[in-house]
């Protein structure tokens, strides 16, 4: 496998509004196995962020433990990264969110990172409502320590020695709506087309924005039997709707059909267009998108695509009331309250 | 049975029904006796319950100033009917028993060598007021006004502190007021005289009066810290909502939006990580617990020892292992907290004696957790925490300004200098840091747990593991320069003997130490203030034929991380141990080295012949 990363590029490679290439998203070679799910989704991340002309170090990247986690080691260099511990992702990016409003949060994690030991601090990250974007790259399976069971294994799916699983599956996006995410989305790391906009989308979302993403583990969970294998998904998959992410309200080029487009305007004026496919699917509604997710996943598939976003959400920093100069730049006039104040207060003590 | 006579040197102690509203007239008790400028040093006994179980609040008056517990019992003020027989059994011989004396006391249940005072309590509140919680309220602060006639309490004394307690409600002043005389008049006119008495003094100075958890959280305030995470449990709850209270009062802006952010997490590990995300971004972070927080957060702590992130850590400590008894004291997280996570670690920890240092060490705290660039543990316990205890005011320099450590901006960077995220540049094994987002093209680097070189690069070889691994060892030497150094204390005379010990133990240690210079027994006392060890601990020991360590734990861990850390003989270390929940006492350790002081196996070897 390759182990040296090529610094040349072509001389005319496309830059976006910050003047950068698509190169200076990058971040080191990847030592995933070839063919790896993961990868794909680095790969839509890079062009995500790229394609918003965010500037990447203005990017943290934390991650827990697993072959996902390793993950924010390939895309922006530039920026800093946090592989914490298994499972711990939440309380550590939401310290960290806390301490710098100012920058864009992206959390990447597994599905043995978040739907087993991670599964309580996922849950309550969900309900803070914590401003960033967590991506679960869903492979069913544990790879990093070679093929058992996660949480996310569907009932009946057959683990690669044979073993059959007997325990019911989590649903993170279920939970993530039952939770109050307010931006909630299923895709697939073979999808690029439908995974660049959805990141896009989280990105610009000011509020908790949740994407499980199905990334099929070559190594351990590509077999028939499997439910999260390429060829499965591929076969299942269900995407409800299409999205297209602007920043000013552009005129509609095509012509739609009444109903065919659901426009959501963000707080901070971008636009969300959603281009249906599925006419009995509300992405605006909470309550009907779980009863559309129980119903699909009783009829098979696998229901993917923008299933919920509210176009107004409020984040930790609000529910706070914290001041918008970042914490971390607050200085010593700020934050203590001098020696004056101490001898009132030593006043009151005697 | 001669009854005990004392002028300012007595023990009260009031044994009430918790959720009975005793609290609020116990502490105009021992307020009113500060306030007179005698000293006192107050404890709470509380279960581990919120309603209808014993509660106990033992004031101990000291003109000499003796702020730890002396043990022993000399005016026993009874009034829960649950606890009678060992609240009485506890009364010193000649001492005082004061109860409500509405209802009979049951023949026989009563010592001869005590002196019995009935106050119908009860049948006076009940002809004074008609509502049930007031007949209840008023009955406290109606004992007082009879313990404020027997022992000389000046009334103006009291009054004015009512005053203060109810400005602005007089509707609540009035009652108060009234029941306090009631009482007083009652006990004037029906009680005899007693032998205890308290004498105006002026022997407080300007000493405030503050329990530890609220020191540590305005320590924690004037320390920078912005971002607080923890999850309630006794007895730490009060520091995190202590924090919460200062800052509403002093950070926040005219428009209501706050320069602090608080979260209560779902979990000990939740916030611990919480804090770590936060320091690594740059903000100052802690949390306070206790040993059971401790032990879920050893991970994290882990990965902040290897990956070097800043974390402020309060230990509550309560007896354990395990739940133990949460509403009891101990000096047991030491080791726990030492050496926290698996692998080779060693944290710093910090030993506050009393709330002034509490307040001192907490804004120290921070400045070492980013100066060394590690998690640093503010070791206290329930008897400093939870209790009020008389120190030294509150003071700080205006001048002082947070030490950030060595923390690599962008003008540096683009000035080029080298970033090695575990590049030590100087010597002292602190490598620099930057925060996130600094710089559009360097700077950056992967924080996490595994083992890297000193560029911050992943690496399995072994050279570098153990570079790091020895570079962590320099900084652990760095820091013995940095943290509170020990406090000795010479005997009066030339001793072979010394003594070492920390935080709680301070005050009785202090008392101790008198009396057994009394007894003719003189040690050098050295105050351990935090870990790692200066080499000031080794010269001490060294100095002396037999070194006492006493703690408040059942394994004398201090000693253990002395005699590891420091290379020394175990036998050179003699433990006193108290570890029964109840705080110690200067009884308790003076009769204890004097047992072994006394004891042939410690008389030197070499003697003059006969």
């Amino acid at each position: 496998m390759s182990y040296l990363k090529p610094t040349l590029h072509h001389p005319r490679l496309p830059t976006n509004a910050l003047g950068l290439t698509r190169r200076d998203y990058e971040g080191s070679i990847s030592t995933l196995c070839a063919g790896c799910g993961h990868d794909s989704i680095s790969a839509a991340i890079i062009q995500a962020v790229w394609e918003l002309a965010i500037p990447p170090h203005r990017v943290a990247k934390l991650s827990g433990i697993g072959c996902s986690s390793k993950t924010p080691d390939y895309f922006l260099g530039t920026a800093h990264g946090f592989n914490s511990v298994h499972g711990r992702m939440p309380s550590v990016l939401t310290g960290a969110n806390l301490a710098n409003r100012e920058l864009i949060y992206l959390g990447v994690s597994g599905d043995g990172d978040s739907a087993s030991i991670g599964l309580g601090q996922f849950a309550h990250l969900m309900r803070r409502g914590v401003n960033m974007t967590y991506i679960v790259e869903n492979n069913g399976v544990y790879g990093l320590t070679k093929g058992q069971f996660s949480a996310t294994s569907d009932k009946g799916s057959k683990a690669k020695r044979g073993a059959i699983n007997t325990d019911e599956p989590i649903d993170l996006v279920a939970l993530a709506l039952e939770l109050g995410a307010t931006y909630v989305a299923r895709s697939f790391s073979g999808d690029k087309d439908q995974l660049v906009p959805l990141i896009k989308g989280a990105l610009t979302h000011p509020g908790v924005a949740f994407i499980d993403c199905i990334s099929p583990c070559v190594a351990f969970n590509n077999h028939p039997g499997s439910t999260k294998s390429y060829d499965y998904v591929r076969e299942h998959n269900e995407a409800v709707n299409r999205l297209d992410v602007f920043f000013d309200r552009a005129p509609l080029t095509a012509a739609y059909a009444p109903g065919e487009v659901v426009e959501v305007t963000q707080h901070d004026g971008s636009v969300l267009r959603l281009r249906k496919l599925h006419p009995d699917h509300d992405p605006t509604d909470r309550v009907a998108a779980l009863n559309y997710l129980a119903r699909h996943k009783a009829m098979g598939e696998i229901v993917t695509g923008l299933l919920y976003v509210d176009p107004h959400p409020e984040d930790l920093h609000a529910h706070l009331g914290t001041v918008a100069t970042p914490l971390n730049r607050l200085d010593d006039a700020a934050l203590c309250p001098g020696a004056a104040a101490l001898a009132a207060i030593n006043a009151a003590l005697r | 049975m001669q009854p005990l006579s004392a002028t300012n040197d007595f023990v009260v102690k009031f044994a009430n029904v918790n959720g009975s509203g005793s609290a609020s007239a116990n502490q105009l008790f021992a307020k009113a006796i500060l306030r007179m400028g005698i000293p006192i040093a107050s404890r709470n006994i509380f279960p581990s319950n919120i309603q209808g179980l014993p509660t106990w609040f033992e004031v101990r008056v000291s003109g000499a100033g003796h702020l730890g517990r002396r043990g022993g019992v000399d005016l026993a003020v009874a009034m829960n009917p649950q606890t009678w027989d060992r609240d009485v059994a506890e009364i010193e011989p000649g001492g005082y028993l004061l109860y409500d004396s509405t209802r009979p006391l049951p023949p026989g249940r009563l010592r001869q060598d005590i002196t019995v005072l009935g106050v119908p309590l009860t049948e006076l509140c009940n002809a004074a007021y008609t509502d049930a919680r007031e007949r209840q309220l008023f009955k406290n602060i109606m004992y007082v006004g009879a313990l404020a006639a027997l022992l000389g309490i000046e009334a103006e004394v009291v009054e004015r502190l009512l005053a203060e307690q109810y400005r602005g409600k007089e509707r609540l002043a009035a009652p108060n007021r009234a029941a306090f005389h009631m009482g007083r008049e009652w006990a004037a006119a029906n009680l005899p005289p007693i032998g205890l008495r308290l004498a105006r003094a002026d022997a407080v100075g300007e000493r405030i009066y503050v329990d530890g958890n609220t020191a540590a959280a305005l320590g924690a305030v004037y320390g920078g810290a912005t971002v607080c995470a923890w999850y309630p449990i006794t007895p730490s709850t009060s520091l995190a909502e202590a924090f919460e209270r200062f800052c509403r009062r002093f950070r926040t802006d005219p428009d209501g939006r706050k320069r602090y952010a608080i979260i209560q997490a779902e979990d000990e590990l939740a916030s611990i990580g919480i804090v770590i995300g936060a320091a690594w971004n740059g903000a100052r972070a802690f949390t306070a617990t206790s040993g059971p927080g401790i032990s879920l957060m050893q991970e994290f702590i882990g990965l902040a020892y290897f990956a070097e992130i800043p974390a402020v850590i309060f230990d509550v400590q309560r007896a354990g292992p395990s739940t133990g008894m949460p509403t009891r004291t101990q000096q047991g997280d030491i080791l726990a907290c030492a050496y926290a996570s698996h692998g080779d670690t060693k944290h710093v920890l910090l030993f506050p004696e009393d709330p002034r240092e509490c307040f001192d060490f907490a804004a120290t705290a921070f400045d070492l957790a980013d100066r060394l660039q590690t998690p640093v543990f503010v070791m206290l316990d329930l008897d400093i925490g939870m209790n009020d205890w008389l120190c030294a005011p509150f003071a700080w320099d205006d001048a002082r300004r947070m030490d950030r450590g060595k923390v690599m901006t962008a003008e540096m960077l683009e000035a080029g200098a080298t970033f090695g995220r575990y590049l030590d540049v100087d010597g002292d094994g602190i490598p620099y840091r930057t925060y996130p987002g600094t710089h559009p093209t360097r700077g950056a680097f992967f924080t996490r747990g595994t083992s890297r070189d000193r560029f911050a690069r992943y690496t399995e070889q072994g050279a570098a593991y153990v570079d790091n691994m020895q570079r962590l060892l320099r900084k652990f030497e760095t820091a013995k320069g940095l943290v509170p150094r020990p406090v000795e204390e010479q005997a009066a005379r030339a001793t072979p003997y010394g003594v070492i010990f920390y935080g709680s133990t301070a005050a009785p240690m202090r008392e101790a130490l008198a009396g057994l210079a009394a007894d003719g027994i003189h040690l050098d006392a050295l105050r351990i203030r935090a870990f790692p060890f200066h080499d000031d601990v080794a010269r001490f020991i060294a100095a002396h034929e037999t070194v006492f360590v006493v703690e408040q734990n059942r394994d004398a861990q201090l000693r253990t991380l002395i005699v590891t850390e420091c290379g020394i003989d175990p036998a050179r270390l003699v433990p006193i141990l108290h570890y029964d929940g109840t705080p110690i006492t200067a009884r308790f350790i003076r009769a204890a080295i004097g047992e072994k002081a006394a004891a042939p196996a410690l008389v030197p070897l070499r003697r003059t012949a006969p």
